[in-house]
């Protein structure tokens, strides 16, 4: 069984910092890494291919070039294939054009069983993209599946976090689900699989290697746009209180009173 | 296509619009800004520029289809209506009334008629009612179809959801299947006065900024919701409206719901609560949560915390805070112990109040903090304990 993991590249949040005089975000010598909850992704896939005994993981990803660096990683992880779409007319997608063109990725990759997606891109925080994508396969998802109870060729069955609690889902093949961060503990690479990704083949297909629709790409193919892009206040006049502890609560236990 | 747009001409290669860019998507090469592939043409860079050096040139789409009506998805588990929907109404019948437009709530479920009748009180002014046993509970495919058909049906204008759990799901789903745009979890809504246009504004990066987003020629205008940001609607029994029926559609099911589960001692229901007292590495230990809790009682909340004691193993991570765990906007945070690192503003910065406690005062909480305590937990709680009981 083909499982595809989708995997995005992300600049890592932990090095992007606040500059408190302008309030807007630092970007210098941020590095780019794999998006966190794609870590987690990567791992289910790995494991429930080994659980099946069988099959293969490939790890799909629409972006710019140096995505490769990142699909690298994940095949030293233990990801079989690494396909990167990747062609200036995807750029400026929103979540339906994104999930259009891994939708078209996805198809040419052949049958599968399986897709795993993140809860969510940490840059755009949108979580859309893999229902999305799954609607447009026309396939059953599930989304924040925090454990997969059991797996074979037919179904599968998830548990699916809820605000109250969570939800047992089954769901026939071929599905996708998102996953959330408690659904595993991602390993680290193996210096086997260091030294096999290095001199891995990674594929690229531009639009001419896709079967697509030229309008439904990119910024055009896009029915979102951004119009505004500003910084919200953040430094606040923030109140200090001063004194002994108990001078502190006492101030304190006032204003709480007030608010609630 | 549109594209952003360098006059070399007028770039004097000052790199104020690389500094802006929140994508790092331009490099200053031979001084001149380059854009390069990373743009995602938001704009950011136009306003940056001292020189009127940047244009952003927006492709022309061609114009939107006819629809009318504002909708609100009026989600519901085990036959109890979300508390958002109720905020939904709120904004949605401002929305409607500055368009014009009716308000319409979209309910799906079984043995559904009252809590529709109780949706007008709230101000909708049409419920399309779906009543089915089979609908009893949320089903990604069963809803997704149903909500498609009836938005192929009448043409919503605007189509609002929560952006919890089940919104967050169906959104996607059905702005896939009838090929519109969808923002996610807006924490503003406006209306254009220039040309009617849903203005949406959400935070991105983890809150670090914000962008309005507009979805030009497609309709409906999807966006979902954060719960806790807007005004519920008032209840107004005298109100009238229509109930319209909805028809089941016809579907091959290959998910289904085996079961349901309510985990009452993780019963944290973050989301909803209107006051969090929230612990990070500070509290040193798994006993001292129970300090966390006594106040969270004092004060009707409930606890959180940050990745940091979730990782401990302090607390369990359904009380994590932050990018990789919940988003929140209470009334109340106190943050307790918490330095207020990126990924934890993330999913709590937009709270109505934010009180911080912490030894440290550079901490960075301190500056998203409305009232801040600089020093130690140790003490201060105890001493506010013993004032709230007064
Ligand atoms: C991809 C990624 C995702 C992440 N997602 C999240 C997330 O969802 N949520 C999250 O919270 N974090 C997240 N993090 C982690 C985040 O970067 C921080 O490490 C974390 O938030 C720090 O938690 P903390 O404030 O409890 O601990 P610390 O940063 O160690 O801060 C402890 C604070 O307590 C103060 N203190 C100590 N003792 C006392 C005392 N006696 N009285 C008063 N104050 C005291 C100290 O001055 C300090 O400011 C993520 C990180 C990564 C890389
Ligand atoms: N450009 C992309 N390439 C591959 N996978 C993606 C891409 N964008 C999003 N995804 C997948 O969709 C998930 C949700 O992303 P988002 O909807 O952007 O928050 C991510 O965790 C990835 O698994």
């Amino acid at each position: 069984m083909q499982i595809i993991v989708c995997l995005k590249q992300v600049p890592d949040t932990t090095e992007v910092k606040i500059n408190p005089e302008t309030n807007t975000l630092m970007r210098e010598g941020v590095q780019s890494v794999i998006n966190p909850f794609d870590m987690y992704a990567l791992e289910e896939g790995l494991r429930i291919k080994e659980s099946l005994g069988q099959g293969e993981v490939t790890v799909l990803s629409m972006g710019p070039p140096q995505v490769e660096d990142s699909l690298r990683e994940a095949l030293s992880l233990g990801a079989d294939r690494a396909v990167l779409l990747s062609d200036r007319a995807f750029a400026g997608a929103d979540s339906l054009a994104t999930a259009y063109t891994l939708s078209r990725g996805v198809a040419k990759l052949g049958e599968f069983g399986l897709i795993i997606c993140g809860k969510q891109a940490i840059d755009g925080d949108t979580a859309q993209v893999g229902p999305s994508l799954a609607e447009q396969l026309d396939i059953p998802h599930a989304t924040y599946v925090r454990k997969v109870q059991s797996v074979d060729e037919e179904k599968m069955v998830v548990e699916r976090m809820t605000e109250d609690g969570y939800e047992v889902i089954e769901l026939a093949m071929p599905t996708l689900i998102t996953v959330l961060k408690d659904i595993n503990q991602p390993r680290l690479p193996s210096l086997k699989g260091k030294l096999r990704a290095k001199k891995a083949q990674i594929e690229i297909w531009g639009k001419e290697d896709l079967d697509v629709e030229e309008e439904r790409l990119g910024l055009a193919g896009s029915p979102t746009q951004v119009v505004k892009i500003f910084t919200p206040q953040r430094a606040r006049d923030c109140r200090v209180l001063e004194g002994t502890a108990e001078e502190m609560a006492k101030v304190l236990a006032q204003e709480l009173k007030k608010i609630i | 296509m549109g594209g952003i747009k360098v006059d070399l001409g007028l770039c004097t290669g000052c790199s104020l619009c690389a500094k802006q860019c929140p994508f790092g998507a331009i490099e200053i090469v031979e001084k001149k800004a380059v854009i390069t592939d990373d743009c995602t043409m938001c704009g950011a860079c136009v306003d940056a520029c001292h020189f009127n050096a940047i244009t952003r040139e927006v492709a022309q789409k061609e114009a939107a289809p006819d629809s009318s009506g504002v909708w609100v998805y009026a989600e519901q588990i085990e036959g109890q209506i979300a508390f958002v929907v109720y905020e939904l109404l709120g904004e949605g019948r401002k929305l409607a009334d500055s368009k014009g437009e009716l308000l319409g709530a979209v309910l799906f479920g079984s043995e559904m008629e009252e809590a529709a009748r109780d949706l007008i009180a709230f101000g909708a002014d049409r419920v399309y009612l779906l009543d089915d046993p089979q609908f009893f509970n949320y089903h990604d495919e069963l809803y997704a179809m149903a909500l498609s058909e009836l938005i192929g049906k009448e043409h919503p204008e605007i189509l609002l959801l929560g952006a919890t759990t089940i919104g967050r799901s169906l959104g996607p789903r059905v702005s896939a299947r009838v090929g519109t745009g969808l923002t996610a979890d807006c924490t503003g809504l406006a209306i254009d006065p220039e040309n009617g246009m849903l203005l949406q504004t959400r935070p991105a990066f983890g809150g670090n900024i914000m962008a309005t987003i507009v979805c030009p020629s497609h309709r409906p205008q999807m966006a979902t919701v954060r719960p806790k940001v807007f005004q519920s609607a008032a209840r107004d029994p005298s109100r009238t409206g229509e109930i319209i029926k909805v028809e089941s559609p016809q579907v091959t099911l290959r998910s289904k719901l085996i079961e349901r589960v309510r985990e009452q001692a993780e019963n944290v229901n973050l989301q909803e609560a209107e006051v969090i007292v929230a612990g990070g590495r500070g509290l040193v230990d798994e006993k001292n949560f129970k300090l966390l809790e006594e106040l969270a009682q004092a004060l009707g909340g409930v606890v959180g915390a940050t990745r940091a004691a979730v990782d401990s193993g302090w607390i369990s991570y359904p009380h994590q805070i932050g990018q990789t765990g919940k988003t929140v906007s209470p009334k109340l945070y106190i943050a307790c112990g918490i330095s207020g690192a990126i990924q934890h503003l993330a999913g709590m910065q937009s709270a109505e109040t934010i009180i911080a406690i912490n030894k440290n005062p550079d901490a960075p909480i301190f500056q998203v903090a409305h009232c801040g305590i600089i020093g130690d937990v140790f003490e201060i709680i105890p001493a506010l304990l013993a004032e709230l009981k007064q």
